[in-house]
């Protein structure tokens, strides 16, 4: 990479551990159709290479290279440094509301073990035996499903949200979009221990509806969407109970 | 089944309390286009049991409505859980029900 004095960005990127840490500075030049993982990529090559932070595909597939850009959560793969560079400076940190391991690198297990909470698993009603199933791409609730299926995992949305900061024990948008988009799966059988799992207590019921998960979301999902469709299902799915238990 | 039963009541409460709005804003506006006093709203509200049932229908929706996101602010901004929680929620609640009901009677009571 060649660049002058001229074009130099100041990057400001944290550094640390899940006790202690600050902003470092770092002059990285600045290239056409650069990347924010470029430049963090740039740094750990050419000025520090004890610099910590994660990616895989480079192409906006795998969702792991999401980090704060400048306060904002991004796929820093997919995120040009000239669209968000304010006054030749970026900063550059860890996810919001996951613990950091080391610099830009989080711990994402709590993450996953919400996807897990919220029984985001496919539980399939047939064997391997069996015809594979015929759904209309005309069907309501395959589409439904499809406008939430493109997720990559890469937790832009959770930390973009504020009820998980708020409330350590809320599943997040992630997991209860994937939870809707099973439960819109006609091939599924665990739907109601599903419903139950993102109705009860840290679930669907906390969102406040604010958006922020799709603002952010890279792919343009919209799981505040998709939390609405949850809190519809268990809304109806609870009178409809109380009406069966009345009527015997 | 709590959070699902207090995520109902909440909008159920909500949903009663917006046409009791519209119908407060709406008659008062139209009330005093040609100039109302005190004495005379009073002396149209005093006994009337329809004024009753929509005022105290009104307030027991919001001591509802209000103590279910007060309850949500106290556990989100504060970390409250528990018996603090629920305690101060069930004060709090009835306390603005009480408050509610006397402005009821203030408006409605013939005594």
């Amino acid at each position: 990479m060649t660049g002058s004095v001229l074009d130099a960005i100041t990057v400001s990127v944290w550094r640390g551990n899940a006790r202690q840490g600050g902003f470092e500075d770092f002059q990285v030049p600045q290239q056409p159709s650069q990347t924010i993982l470029d430049v963090v990529t740039w740094i750990q090559r050419h000025l520090d290479a004890s610099l910590s932070y994660r990616f895989a595909c480079r192409v906006g597939m795998c969702g792991s290279c999401a980090m704060m850009v400048n306060g904002i959560p991004r796929w820093t793969c997919r995120t040009h440094v000239n669209k968000v560079m304010q006054d030749n400076r970026l900063s550059i940190e860890p996810l919001r509301n996951l613990p950091v391991i080391k610099d830009l690198a989080c711990d994402m297990s709590e993450f996953f073990e919400k996807w897990k909470r919220a029984e985001g698993h496919f539980g399939g009603k047939d064997s391997r035996t069996q015809p594979v199933a015929a759904i209309s791409p005309t069907n309501s609730a395959r589409q439904a499903a499809a406008a939430a299926i493109e997720c990559i995992n890469c937790a832009i949305c959770y930390s973009a949200c504020d009820v998980v900061a708020w409330n350590s024990d809320y599943l997040g948008p992630a997991a209860l979009n994937r939870a809707w988009s099973l439960q819109n799966d006609s091939r599924d059988r665990r739907q109601a221990e599903r419903l139950l799992a993102v109705s009860s207590a840290g679930g669907c019921l906390q969102c406040h509806s604010q958006a922020g998960c799709a603002t952010y979301c890279p792919n343009e999902l919209n799981p505040t969407a998709s939390i609405a469709g949850l809190k519809h299902l268990a809304a109806v799915g609870f009178l409809q109970k109380k009406s069966r238990d009345r009527h015997g | 089944m709590v959070e699902l039963r207090l995520y109902l009541a909440q909008r159920i409460s909500a949903a009663i309390m917006a046409p009791l709005v519209l119908l407060h804003l709406g008659v008062m506006i139209y009330a005093i286009q040609g100039g109302l006093s005190a004495d005379e709203i009073l002396a149209r509200t005093r006994g009337s049991s329809f004024w009753g049932g929509a005022y105290g229908l009104f307030v027991l929706a919001a001591a509802v409505h209000a103590t279910i996101g007060l309850r949500n602010i106290m556990r989100e901004w504060w970390q409250m859980t528990g018996p603090l929680l629920n305690g101060l929620s069930w004060i709090f609640g009835v306390g603005l029900l009480v408050a509610g009901l006397r402005a009821v009677v203030a408006v409605v009571g013939t005594a």
